[in-house]
């Protein structure tokens, strides 16, 4: 049995289940900071949405937290490679993520109107920024990224801050943003009434033609990228280093998995069918629906990625031959095989707790309620 | 080689949000279980001040959770970031403890979190002070994993460097978690936090007696306080004691420098209360000393021995000879990973590895390293022995005032007489500062006491860094500067604010009645 080869797929799949877990948990709240100030038009409805994911945020950010974790502890060589590297881009994520839960826990907590105003903006900022980088991200590991290796692997990142902001990265990144602010805008279905109600739901449709758009646009694109194609390389299931393989770059060749196996075609599909499904329930004023349709809709486009690089995690575009793939980024087996271990008895616990938490705090949040409150944002 | 400027703004940047993140972590720590004590007592006595005291102190703990939980993001980020060599090299078995915190403390503490805050209305009672103590237990689990990853850059065990992966990897998880660094130092630090949030409670309990303000809330918070501060400091002083025991032996030159101890002597050994250290002239120029002290404490027996600077040094060049073998046979194996040789030297040197490593940052070619060379690196082993040795004595200085401080408490309190103690009551707020400055100067002698490497012994801090220019350092450093001192005013103003009006105040939620209007027109 090939147990290390299986240990790494499966913890690709996991890192892929995190990736999804972030961006429908984490970028729904996000979303609800991008659209505050549209969705609500005075400070008694914007402090309304911020109630409605105000028991969950925090909770929720943990998928966030736990997706850096796990990258550390099972791709010690991505989490180095790409957290480095990206160094300014990260340094965007991370100052505009850590004004959110300031923003949450201080905003109301003065009735002055321009102390809350300048949070309002902070959690739009926080809300909007960390979801483009997300995206933009993904974006330039499409195209790959230029670093490279010395002997012992500390790893050298040659590119330059502005070259990530490049149109493919951005396209990405507004997929991303529009992905976040259509899930917002469901979770505000979720949780308002009346007006609230309404401008949300004119929003989720809008954002969601978007996200189709530009998914589809992005597909297209992605034909003239260069791809990456592993050529050789020690069996899966070795431990080796990025150093043992040979990598060539081609155009279209990030449809090599897709052409081989067609049944992948289903997993864009749910992309757009998800995406759609939730606004045509938005528009029919059902919002739960919507809501576990557009999460399936952002679990299809992060697995299109996910089936097109397999098995690349982080190509290098200047030394292709040195990219960290499923096979030479991981942990070692004993590491995988005792992760595995605390992922399954502790996922089914944080599920079904968080499931929990979701079910006390059910119902509309009513302005009257919030503003009688006293432990209300 | 990476930019020795670089390396040192790195440290800076870490030093400067690690140390920010611990002004909150630990108050989270003990005032979680301090409000799960207050609940339990409303919950058991039915007695409505206890809920109330609950609900005021959990606001203030809100503010303080709010500002720990944003500083905790950047300590994630920033061994990617920042050490990244670090992290593709021991992260095998750094990043495990780190996700598992994640997946089993932080998700637990931050989903009930929210229902602690917001549940009020919608659950039994029973359930909520459940709510309560399962947000206690997650803070206080996220340190112990914290601590347990924190262990191994200080007594590295469980783990072995792989010659083909070129890092290190995990040997034995069980190891790694039970290493008794790890044991001593999450009691000593999860208690420490008690302590602080004890403090806290009890300063600003003196406060409102000494005002006469919301004495009812004010008494009884500050007995609850003072019996759970005196418990947690005399346990904080023993863990103190056991860590030391454990330190001492695993990391020979952190104790040498806490206890600014130049030459080995034969035992019994005096301890110094007070010195002078000089590290030019590795000698102290002045010290008030107690006899056997030192052989007492660290050796638990009278006439224990120590090994001082001049051993240690002695010993450090052993090991860097032997080293440099090792990372010569590495370099060899880089380029032919078939090379036999290259592999027999590595496995006959490769428990002075680290050493090897140590010594390319003064001779980056290892075939020209001259004893010049290697006497640098074997002094560079001993880490700042003056800052280490006074970040020592102030946490000490610190948990003795407050154990003092603690005694009065309780006494005072139990004779229900602490309102007539107006000069305790005066004291009292100005002690909140001294368990922060403590804790501080403890994660001092930890992690400056652990230099010139970041994992004992095992990789040197210089190589740790990640490959940037200074330019983006500064950036960095100066965004981190900016952004984190708005931060500590905000929270200051909110939390002094949120002091000054009180358990009564429940204004704070609602807007003034302008405020719709003004926000319509904007």
């Amino acid at each position: 049995m090939e147990i290390y080869l299986i240990l790494k797929v499966v913890w690709w799949l996991l890192l892929g289940v995190l990736l999804m877990g972030l961006a429908v948990m984490v970028g729904m709240d996000m979303g609800v900071g991008t659209i505050l100030r549209y969705v609500g038009r005075n400070d008694l409805e914007r402090r309304v949405a911020l109630n409605i994911i105000g028991p969950h945020w925090d909770g929720n950010q943990v998928w966030f937290i736990l997706g850096g974790g796990a990258v550390f502890a099972a791709f010690p060589l991505i989490y180095a490679t790409a957290f480095s590297g990206f160094y300014v881009v990260m340094l965007l994520l991370l100052w505009s993520m850590i004004v959110r839960p300031l923003g949450f826990e201080y905003r109301s907590k003065m009735p002055s109107a321009r102390w809350r105003n300048v949070w309002d903006w902070s959690l739009f900022v926080s809300g909007f920024l960390p979801m483009l980088v997300f995206g933009a991200a993904i974006g330039n590991i499409l195209q790959g990224v230029p670093f490279h290796f010395s002997w012992n692997l500390t790893s050298f990142y040659t590119g330059s801050f502005l070259a990530l902001f490049n149109p493919f990265a951005i396209l990405c990144g507004v997929l991303s943003v529009a992905l976040s602010a259509m899930m917002g805008g469901l979770t505000v279905m979720n949780g308002a009434e009346d007006a609230m109600f309404q401008r949300a739901r004119k929003l989720v449709v809008v954002a969601a033609a978007v996200a189709v758009v530009l998914f589809a646009l992005g597909g297209v694109w992605v034909h003239a990228i260069d791809g990456f194609q592993l050529l050789s390389g020690p069996s899966g299931n070795l431990a080796q280093t990025p150093m043992q393989q040979s990598v060539t770059r081609a155009a279209g060749a990030w449809f090599g998995n897709y052409s081989a196996h067609p049944v992948l075609w289903l997993v864009p599909l749910v992309g757009f069918a998800g995406v759609i499904g939730a606004a045509l329930a938005a528009r029919a004023g059902r919002s739960h629906l919507g809501w576990w349709s557009g999460a399936l809709g952002w679990i299809g486009v992060i697995g299109t990625v996910g089936a097109a690089m397999f098995p690349f995690m982080m190509p290098s575009s200047s030394e292709p031959s040195q990219s960290l793939t499923v096979w030479n980024a991981t942990s070692s087996q004993l590491t995988l095989t005792w992760m595995v271990g605390f992922t399954v008895v502790f996922v089914p616990l944080v599920v079904w707790y968080t499931s929990w938490a979701f079910y006390v705090m059910r119902g509309k949040v009513r302005p009257e309620h919030v503003a009688a409150d006293e432990h209300a944002y | 080689m990476i930019d020795s400027t670089v390396v040192e703004l790195s440290r800076w940047q870490f030093a400067a949000t690690a140390l920010y993140h611990f002004l909150f972590v630990p108050l989270t720590l003990g005032l979680s279980f301090l409000l799960a004590a207050m609940e339990t007592i409303y919950v058991t006595t039915g007695r409505k001040i206890y809920k109330d005291m609950a609900q005021f102190w959990g606001k203030l703990f809100l503010i303080n959770f709010a500002i720990g939980v944003a500083t905790g993001l950047t300590m994630e980020f920033e061994f990617g970031t920042n050490w990244s060599f670090y992290s593709s090299f021991v992260g095998d078995i750094f990043g495990a403890p780190l996700a598992i915190e994640g997946l089993m403390a932080f998700f637990m503490e931050s989903t009930f979190v929210g229902i602690m805050v917001f549940g009020w209305d919608r659950l039994k009672r029973g359930q909520h002070l459940a709510v309560t103590y399962l947000v206690a237990l997650g803070s206080n689990l996220s340190a112990l994993w914290i601590l347990i990853a924190n262990s191994f850059m200080q007594t590295p065990q469980g783990a072995s460097f792989n010659p083909h992966t070129m890092r290190m990897e995990l040997s034995s998880f069980t190891d790694l978690i039970f290493s008794h660094d790890a044991q001593a130092k999450f009691v000593h630090t999860s208690i420490a936090g008690y302590v602080t949030a004890a403090i806290f409670v009890c300063g600003i309990s003196a406060f409102y007696l000494l005002r006469k303000r919301h004495t009812e809330l004010a008494r009884r918070s500050f007995r609850v306080a003072a019996i759970f501060g005196i418990l947690a400091t005399l346990g904080v002083i023993t863990l103190g004691d056991a860590l030391g025991f454990v330190g001492g032996q695993a990391q020979p030159t952190k104790l040498a420098a806490m206890e600014a101890l130049w030459k080995t002597e034969q035992g019994p050994m005096p301890f110094n209360v007070v010195a002078f250290p000089s590290q030019k002239d590795q000698t102290n120029h002045g010290e008030l000393q107690i006899p056997y002290a030192l052989s007492l404490l660290v050796t638990h027996s009278v006439d224990g021995t120590v090994p001082g600077v001049d051993q240690l040094e002695t010993m450090a060049k052993q090991r860097i000879r032997n080293g440099i073998p090792a990372v010569q046979a590495l370099q060899a194996l880089s380029k032919n990973p078939d090379d036999q040789t290259a592999l027999a030297t590595f496995r006959q040197h490769q428990d002075d590895l680290g050493y090897g490593f140590l010594v390319q940052g003064y001779q980056h070619d290892l075939s020209k390293v001259t004893d010049a060379d290697v006497d640098a690196a074997a002094k560079a082993t001993i880490p700042p022995v003056a800052p280490v040795f006074w970040s020592f004595r102030t946490m000490v200085a610190a948990g003795f005032a407050m154990l003092a401080f603690f005694i009065l408490a309780v006494i005072f309190s139990l004779r229900n007489n602490v309102e007539r103690r107006r000069w305790f009551l005066k004291i009292a707020p100005w002690m909140i500062p001294v368990p922060f400055i403590a804790n501080e100067a403890g994660w001092l002698v930890a992690e400056l006491g652990r230099q010139p490497w970041t994992v004992y012994g095992v990789l040197p801090t210089w190589m740790s860094a990640s490959t940037h220019s200074v330019t983006y350092m500064v950036f960095s450093l100066a965004g981190f500067v900016l952004i984190y001192s708005v931060f500590i005013a905000v929270e200051m103003f909110l939390m002094v604010r949120a002091i000054r009006r009180g358990p009564d105040d429940h204004g704070d939620a609602k807007p003034s009645p302008t405020l719709t209007t003004a926000n319509a027109e904007a």
